[in-house]
């Protein structure tokens, strides 16, 4: 039972001058648990968070898709989108109530996936806290801005 | 160098039929020594090994008889205690559980340690953490009143409801395959949530409401994305990211 040994690297790092009574730092994952890992918050903010994600991810299937069809398949496509066509249909209460939950669920639906995404894989807590302020400043912004033009939207605007 | 031989063995005598047909296989180990240097290196190793034995059973030849200084953690060596999973070909296994004919041992074979953790030598890590989480989701029979004069009864019914999650060995190899824990080590990680699956479903236990609690935490279940790789991972076969779920959904009805 012969064996053969061919090792292809030799494990010399003479530069480094490591040695017994100076080993090396070895590398620790990010945020390991140890017993001072805070401990439970007792709040219930991640299973509604949980969820939200679920049923509005069902809501927005049906009013997504169907606002693909109607804006980009159906009645001519893409061409017949223009002013008009947008003031058609948000002089009907139902487009409008359409758009602004979808602009809602679509919005909270996306911030809360790219929140529990920076979670994940931001490591020290101030890029998180300044990840997450930016996101929710973003979020913030575009629903309220949105949710404006809607409900002031004028279509003798000139 | 690296492609697999039949080797021809001596021609036996007629009763010979039971021979042993050796490989060479090529063993690339993940080497990391602090008191030598701070980088992490491949080495190979070719050992002449029987392909229907283990690849714990590899590392011991490499050990006993190539390179004295390699280090790994095993105990039992009979898949029973955990100690020596690691990551084979890029998948988290046991090396006394993995037989080398079924890793493609023609190709080198990988061996490093798990991820995740701290490495501290070669293909030994640092469990504490992994332990630590485990401790804090209370892996223990709770329960109040006087204690009974008898053994605790339960049907067969309640004890088979969560009979899957008994077998856990901790070896980890759940727990350092997640990405959600490579990531970030707050979370409880799969292992910790299946010992806490066993006591929460089991009928005799009162602690149910506590262990509840901790993994309704923001570092609890919720951060589970069901990407299946600690049910691939497990050596005892048990359906991890179900149990997971599980105990998502008796969050849930319990809410509601």
């Amino acid at each position: 039972m012969a064996t053969t040994e061919s090792s292809s690297v030799e494990l010399t790092g003479s530069s480094a001058g490591y040695g017994v009574d100076n080993p090396a730092p070895v590398i620790e994952p990010p945020r390991a648990r140890t017993a001072r890992t805070p401990k439970s918050t007792r709040t219930n903010f991640e299973l509604y968070g949980w969820l939200f994600m679920r049923l509005s991810g069902i809501v927005l299937v049906v009013l997504v898709i169907g606002h693909l069809l109607i804006q980009l398949v159906l009645d001519g496509g893409v061409s017949k989108i223009g002013f008009a066509f947008v003031a058609g249909r948000w002089a009907s209460p139902f487009w409008m109530a359409w758009d602004l939950i979808m602009l809602w669920l679509a919005m909270l639906h996306g911030a809360n996936g790219l929140r529990t995404i920076i979670n994940d894989y931001a490591e020290r807590d101030g890029t998180r806290f300044w990840l997450k302020m930016l996101l929710w400043t973003a979020t913030v912004f575009t629903i309220l801005l949105g949710t404006l033009v809607i409900f002031t939207f004028d279509p003798n605007i000139r | 160098m690296s492609t697999a031989t039949l080797d021809k063995q001596e021609p036996k005598d007629a009763t010979g039929s039971a021979a042993v047909e050796l490989i060479t296989a090529t063993f690339r180990i993940r080497r990391f020594n602090p008191e030598v240097s701070a980088e992490a290196s491949w080495e190979d190793f070719q050992v002449e090994i029987d392909p229907k034995e283990r690849v714990l059973d590899a590392l011991h030849k490499i050990k006993w008889e190539l390179d004295g200084t390699l280090t790994f953690r095993r105990s039992c060596a009979h898949g029973i205690c955990g100690s020596d999973a690691m990551r084979i070909n890029g998948r988290n296994r046991l090396a006394c559980k993995t037989l080398i004919k079924d890793i493609s041992p023609e190709k080198p074979i990988t061996v490093e340690a798990i991820k995740g953790m701290t490495v501290l030598k070669d293909l030994v890590v640092d469990m504490e953490p992994f332990f630590q989480a485990y401790r804090d989701v209370m892996p223990f029979l709770i329960t109040s009143g006087n204690e009974p004069t008898r053994e605790r009864l339960q049907t067969a019914e309640d004890r088979e409801r969560f009979d899957d999650t008994t077998k856990c060995i901790l070896c980890a190899a759940c727990t350092s395959s997640c990405p959600v824990f490579w990531n970030d080590g707050q979370y409880f990680g799969p292992a910790a949530i299946v010992n806490a699956h066993r006591f929460i479903f089991d009928s005799r236990d009162e602690g149910g409401e506590q262990r509840l609690e901790i993994l309704n935490d923001k570092d609890g279940v919720w951060r589970c994305r069901t990407t299946f790789n600690c049910t691939d991972a497990c050596p005892r076969g048990i359906e991890v990211t179900k149990a997971i779920q599980e105990v998502k959904r008796a969050l849930i009805t319990r809410r509601f």
